[in-house]
């Protein structure tokens, strides 16, 4: 992380695009059904999850923040084609602010368990940014947005757990073997004496 | 074709042809001055006033359907808890205002094209340099996230197939993997084509 200089240099451009992208392909494709359940999942959060645990928190949080700008700017991304300037208005403001930092939350915390990228700690890691995050930042949205009380709302929120859940779970699986087939992108760690010791391969 | 169509609707009328920043500027100060909203009378002013916006730019009902429908989802239960829990005073003051929202940000979206809406980001991204914001960084950003969507959607076809091709079913990771491998070469390419330009100097 010390060599990544204040501003984004072109492969970071790129990268941040090309992801905003896959985050938009995420949505849009419909029938994603993971482990041959019937009842097909929305895949976005799953390409938010995978942006902090593919492109490290920065490049991670600003490819979602990239994504929600074209979003509001117009383009009809979000899952179930919907787009424009009022998303930003309605209920879900929360959850979208809780991409970005969900984000950059599952990108810090695996990067900081550095190369080589491990099952476990990526689940944590997709755990506690992608589900803790962004469910209390999408609480408070709704808590502020919707005038709901605390209890209100944490109860349509617990609707989504389940789901996103399994996409974390996911994230790991996808993260794994991406970091496998596309090394680099994870910081090496300090010592490399020991024989890196992966896991659950 | 780039097989993503924009919410943009041409048209003519007065609304189309102010300015975006005038628009979106609006957009932020009635978003500002709806917390002060307090009386259903008021609520219900608010969204007459929206109406009559979508009167003037002489769009069709059908598309103000097609912007109330998503949020029957929400305002519907959230209009009855309300009822239940602060009475018909609050309940149409939260809904209203909520409905009044979106469907000015949906008003503006219908009717700015987006790459105006772009040159509006830039234009504040060049006000906030001294915070280290670089607008061409920005501006590119943006028109490489617009470009990289139908990007990705063509690689997700061309995985899906292989995927059909070698009997492999719908499973998340043989998808999710390959899509975001092959992403991420891409932006490798776009990254050095940006650096070939001198975009790094």
């Amino acid at each position: 992380m010390s060599r990544t200089p204040a501003v984004p240099d072109s492969r970071d451009i790129a990268m941040i695009a090309v992801f905003a992208g896959v985050v938009a392909a995420l949505g849009l494709i419909p029938a994603l059904s993971p482990f041959g359940s019937p009842v097909p999942i929305t895949a976005q959060t799953l390409g938010v999850m995978l942006a902090g645990a593919i492109l490290g928190p920065r490049r991670g949080a600003l490819a979602v923040l990239l994504f929600l700008a074209l979003v509001a700017l117009g383009l009809p991304l979000l899952a179930g084609g919907r787009g424009g300037l009022g998303i930003l208005a309605g209920t879900s403001i929360g959850y979208f602010v809780g991409w970005v930092v969900g984000a950059f939350v599952v990108g810090a915390l695996t990067y900081a368990f550095r190369a080589p990228y491990r099952l476990l700690p990526g689940l944590l890691a997709a755990l506690v940014g992608g589900v803790v995050v962004i469910h209390a930042l999408g609480i408070v949205g709704m808590i502020l947005r919707a005038d709901l009380s605390l209890g209100a709302a944490v109860k349509v929120d617990l609707l989504f757990i389940p789901g996103d859940v399994a996409k974390a779970v996911i994230c790991a699986l996808v993260a794994r073997g991406v970091h496998a087939a596309y090394p680099g992108l994870l910081p090496e760690r300090r010592s490399r004496s020991a024989e890196p010791a992966d896991a659950l391969r | 074709m780039t097989g993503v169509v924009g919410l943009y609707r041409p048209g003519t009328s007065v609304v189309h042809r102010l300015p975006a920043g005038v628009k979106l500027a609006g957009l932020a100060v009635v978003g500002a001055v709806s917390v002060m909203v307090g009386t259903p009378v008021r609520a219900a002013a608010l969204v007459a006033c929206v109406l009559a916006g979508y009167a003037v730019a002489r769009l069709p009902l059908s598309l103000l359907w097609a912007s109330v429908r998503p949020l029957l989802w929400v305002a519907v239960p959230l209009g009855v808890f309300q009822v239940v829990v602060a009475g018909w005073d609050r309940a149409a003051v939260v809904v209203g205002v909520l409905l009044a929202l979106v469907l000015l940000a949906n008003l503006v979206t219908l009717t700015t094209r987006t790459t105006d809406l772009i040159d509006v980001v830039v234009g504040l991204a060049r006000r906030l340099r001294f915070t280290g914001v670089d607008p061409e960084r920005v501006g590119l950003l943006l028109s490489l996230g617009i470009r990289s969507v139908p990007l990705v959607l063509e690689l997700a076809g061309e995985v899906r197939e292989a995927q059909h091709a070698r009997g492999r079913g719908a499973s998340a990771r043989a998808f999710a993997v390959p899509l975001i491998v092959g992403a991420l070469r891409r932006a490798d390419e776009m990254g050095d084509a940006l650096a070939a330009r001198g975009f790094d100097d």
